[in-house]
């Protein structure tokens, strides 16, 4: 039987609610401060190393992302992509179960309201705050980057550090929707964030090196065969990594950042006849290039959200 | 006329797999009335209030909850029903007024109406000054009287009260018994979920009593009383008049038995209700100060109807 009345019905109220909630709260200045922290430690040295190397690429504020300055072992990115699923995870972890456990949910569900509204309120409200705590950061790192370097970035570099800040903002949302799926499925909220971080840290640390290889041999065989490298495995480690929202993120922020990148998979030398090794792609080509893996990004977020979405509607409501 | 009916499930049934929660119940409440539920643990009182306020579905039969299908047009019910949940929850980082107000938006109220009737409501239930305060300081009486002044706020036709009683003190009892009366003198038809049967009876015109996902049995007391302890009408007659009263008395044509409660009071057991021509045989002779039903207590009702159940298995 179909339902009468728009099922969005309240999720505004509810977003302003859950934005108010994660803006005003503890969980949000500690967020903010680490934010603070990166971009004044990874600007100001980042910038420093730059200041010793000016005239070496014409892409400054690039670099000034991309770099691991010394003493400091990680670049801008490297840190992002560790930061943004942490960030993502504290937002989302709590954010069904909470409701349950404070018994308000069957409150809230009695006012005229669908659960659609409730879930997408909140879901819509953590990636807001996601989102400022992510654009602060670029906006923080991009101010010192221009104070320190005492230029304005180019409009190309503007426009692949927006690109990147999407799919920065799409990776969260991706372990945002990873947290929000386990807060559905997990009524004590510690379970849901260790679950949350233990998906991550499988696909941070052990999808590459350990799950990525053995899958690929036991579909296409090992990684070199009589001949050379076995191409079969190459394209099956290939589809097997994109699979890793981390992987899809390195890739788009490589191919954004680093203007001379002009592939993401394996290239015969065949096709490398006539390319200009080196030469900056332009931003155009710099983004069809990662149009598939910022798609992938955000349609991986929209699939989760949806899975939450579809176990949510099927749980039964009495607290 | 007949009164309104604002509730009324009609082979209302809920399965879990292949456990029956509700098994083809059939309930009618009328407008203006408090409905009192009862029943055992899992015998199907929350899934029932849950199918008629939309928030899960039913398999089968159908409910209307203030002339709408919950089932299809869940908002129009919500909007109409105020619910109290058993054990209330608010959110402990916000101030009292900051919780009603977000469900008085969810609701649908007027924003310019909302902060008036918050401080009405609040005030209705005796916490006029505690609008500032965060809910986490609050005692769970507190709590249960914020979701009251919530319901209160919403201005609904009908109110649905789970266990609303289940964690107070008997101060706190009295008084809540007390606002749900009120609820009724408001016109709002009430319906009480509720394991104190003395409560219930002391505030519902009529009860349910389910067992095993069915409505058992249903009416007021004094018919529960008929059906389940058996025998006739029990009548309280305060009479001043010393012994020829009670003669009188047992020569109504339908009084079985008069039993001597008091010097002034007795206790007759009719085969129906005689009220009328008991106050006709008396009035004339002796000084009738009061006629009335003695109320069989609904916990022996209910313990009476449980035990057969039992026996029965």
């Amino acid at each position: 039987m179909r339902r009468r009345g728009s099922p969005f019905t309240g999720a505004g109220i509810v977003l302003a609610k859950e934005a108010a909630d994660q803006l005003s709260g503890i969980r949000m200045v500690v967020i903010e401060a680490l934010v603070f922290l990166i971009a004044l430690v990874l600007a100001w040295f980042s910038t420093t190393a730059i200041r010793e190397s000016i005239g070496e690429s014409p892409f400054l504020f690039l670099r000034l992302l991309t770099m691991s300055p010394d003493p400091i072992p990680f670049s801008f990115i490297d840190i992002v992509g560790l930061v943004a699923p942490v960030i993502a995870i504290a937002l989302g972890f709590d954010a069904v179960n909470a409701e349950f456990n404070q018994r308000t949910l069957s409150r809230i569900l009695a006012q005229p309201i669908y659960r659609d509204a409730l879930l997408l309120g909140k879901f819509l409200a953590r990636l807001l705050a996601l989102t400022i705590a992510l654009v602060s950061l670029w906006l923080m790192v991009l101010g010192v980057g221009f104070l320190r370097l005492g230029l304005p970035p180019s409009f190309e570099e503007l426009v692949r550090m927006v690109g990147f800040l999407v799919a920065t903002i799409a990776y969260g949302g991706v372990w945002l929707a990873v947290a929000f799926l386990f807060s559905v499925l997990f009524r004590a909220p510690a379970t849901a964030a260790l679950s949350s971080l233990g998906l991550w840290l499988v696909f941070s640390f052990f999808w590459s090196v350990v799950i990525r290889p053995l899958v690929a041999t036991m579909i296409a065989g090992p990684a070199e065969d009589l001949f050379g490298p076995n191409l079969a495995y190459v394209q099956t480690s290939q589809v097997l990594d994109r699979i890793s929202p981390n992987t899809l993120y390195a890739e788009t922020a490589l191919a954004l950042l680093q203007p001379s990148t002009r592939t993401l998979g394996p290239v015969f030398l065949s096709q490398l006849r006539g390319a200009l090794i080196g030469a900056p792609l332009p931003a155009a080509q710099s983004f069809i290039l990662v149009w598939p893996q910022i798609t992938g990004l955000i349609a991986g977020m929209i699939v989760i959200f949806a899975i939450a979405y579809v176990i949510f509607q099927r749980q039964e409501i009495r607290a | 006329m007949a009164e309104e009916v604002v509730i009324r499930a009609q082979e209302l049934t809920k399965r879990y797999g292949g456990t029956v929660a509700v098994d083809h119940i059939n309930l009618e409440v009328h407008a203006g009335e408090i409905v009192g539920i009862l029943g055992p643990n899992g015998s199907g009182k929350t899934t029932t209030i849950l199918m008629l306020l939309g928030l899960t579905e039913p398999t089968g039969g159908r409910a209307e909850v203030a002339g709408f299908d919950p089932l299809r047009d869940p908002l129009e019910v919500k909007r109409r029903v105020g619910y109290l949940p058993d054990t209330v929850g608010f959110y402990d980082g916000l101030s009292a007024r900051d919780n009603l107000a977000y469900t008085g938006r969810l609701a649908g109220l007027p924003r310019r109406e909302i902060d008036e009737r918050i401080a009405a409501a609040l005030a209705r239930v005796g916490m006029p000054d505690v609008g500032r305060e965060r809910v986490g300081t609050f005692s769970r009486g507190m709590r249960q009287r914020l979701g009251l002044a919530e319901v209160l706020m919403k201005q609904p036709s009908i109110a649905i009260l789970d266990e609303p009683t289940a964690t107070l003190d008997p101060h706190s009892t009295q008084e809540f018994l007390a606002m749900i009366r009120g609820l009724k003198a408001d016109g709002i038809t009430v319906l009480l979920s509720s394991h104190h049967l003395d409560q219930v009876q002391s505030v519902c015109d009529r009860v349910a009593l389910f067992n095993r996902g069915r409505v058992a049995l249903s009416g007021s007391v004094t018919e529960l009383a008929h059906r389940v302890l058996g025998g006739g009408y029990v009548i309280d007659v305060e009479v001043r008049g010393g012994t020829p009263v009670r003669n009188q008395l047992a020569a109504v044509p339908g009084v079985v038995r008069v039993q001597v409660l008091g010097p002034e009071l007795y206790r007759a057991d009719c085969e129906r209700d005689l009220r009328t021509e008991i106050a006709r045989r008396l009035a004339p002779s002796f000084d009738l100060l009061g006629i009335r039903f003695a109320e069989p207590s609904l916990n022996e009702v209910y313990t009476r109807y449980f035990d057969e159940v039992r026996r029965a298995a």
